[in-house]
């Protein structure tokens, strides 16, 4: 077994323990340091796949500030263990049942695909002058339009979060 | 790596978001697996690029650049989302003092 094999697997692992903890945790600051964790191990993921472009965006983005404006909420309202509302054990069962079955369902599905191999450790079409060409080229329209979603983001944020 | 292990990968991802929404209450676990959803899509289009890279041969180079493009698009969206997400959850603990979703069923009539 060479070592990206190695290192793909333990990635892997600790992104579904990771992922597991995040619905486990009784306390919600727990799960957001377990989804943060998460998020680490989805970026050695694309460091992996030599997307390393994405990894940095990826770090910067979801663990660096939609996560913090999570803790931020949640430590605002005071969450905490006592407070966490819990469903009944039937409804709990019932949903892991539901999504086991889901599993179920789409792994018989794509059981008899094709196994065609991905490159792992090189491939420049990650890296950011590649990618930084097409989306100015091609995709400039899009980046430009998403510009205009985050001022409409950011005011109706505002809007809805000021008192009357 | 064969592009089946990700597929596999991304699906556990997503269907350990897809238990969270439905078995816990707290509005915020509720937002944090939707993320978890969106993150396992995000990595099966990224290792799906890779592979169609591999398969698409030198001729072209920019070959599966779009797909990652479209995950940074994804993060984009996401990054929006949350910001009014999380300000909707806000206003709803103002007026319910929780964040328990069972207290939003007063919307049914």
């Amino acid at each position: 077994m060479s070592i990206t094999q190695l290192l793909f697997w333990m990635l892997s692992i600790m992104t579904l323990f990771s992922a597991i903890m995040v619905i486990a945790s009784k306390n919600p600051v727990y799960s957001v340091l377990w989804l943060i964790v998460t998020f680490f191990t989805i970026s050695g993921h694309y460091i992996l796949l030599n997307a390393q472009f994405l990894a940095v965006v990826n770090i910067i983005v979801y663990a660096g500030a939609i996560m913090v404006l999570f803790l931020f909420v949640i430590m605002l309202m005071n969450l905490n263990k006592d407070t966490e509302p819990q469903k009944s054990k039937w409804l709990k069962l019932a949903g892991a049942v539901a999504g086991g079955c889901l599993l179920l369902v789409l792994i018989a599905a794509l059981r008899n695909t094709e196994a065609n191999p991905t490159e792992l450790m090189h491939g420049d079409i990650g890296l950011i002058q590649n990618l930084g060409k097409v989306l100015f080229n091609q995709y400039v329209v899009p980046f430009e339009i998403s510009s205009v979603l985050f001022l409409s983001a950011m005011v109706g944020a505002v809007v809805i979060g000021k008192k009357e | 790596m064969p592009i089946n292990y990700y597929i596999y990968l991304s699906i556990a991802l997503f269907i350990i978001g897809i238990i969270g929404v439905l078995t816990r209450r707290n509005a915020i676990i509720i937002f944090m697996c939707i993320e978890l959803m969106l993150n396992a899509v995000n990595l099966l289009l990224v290792a799906f690029s890779k592979m169609h890279h591999l398969l698409a041969g030198a001729d072209n180079a920019f070959a599966g650049s779009d797909a990652q493009l479209f995950v940074f698009f994804i993060m984009v969206v996401a990054a929006a989302e949350v910001s009014v997400g999380l300000a909707i959850i806000v206003m709803m603990y103002r007026n319910t003092h929780s964040v328990d979703v069972n207290f939003l069923n007063r919307l049914k009539h």
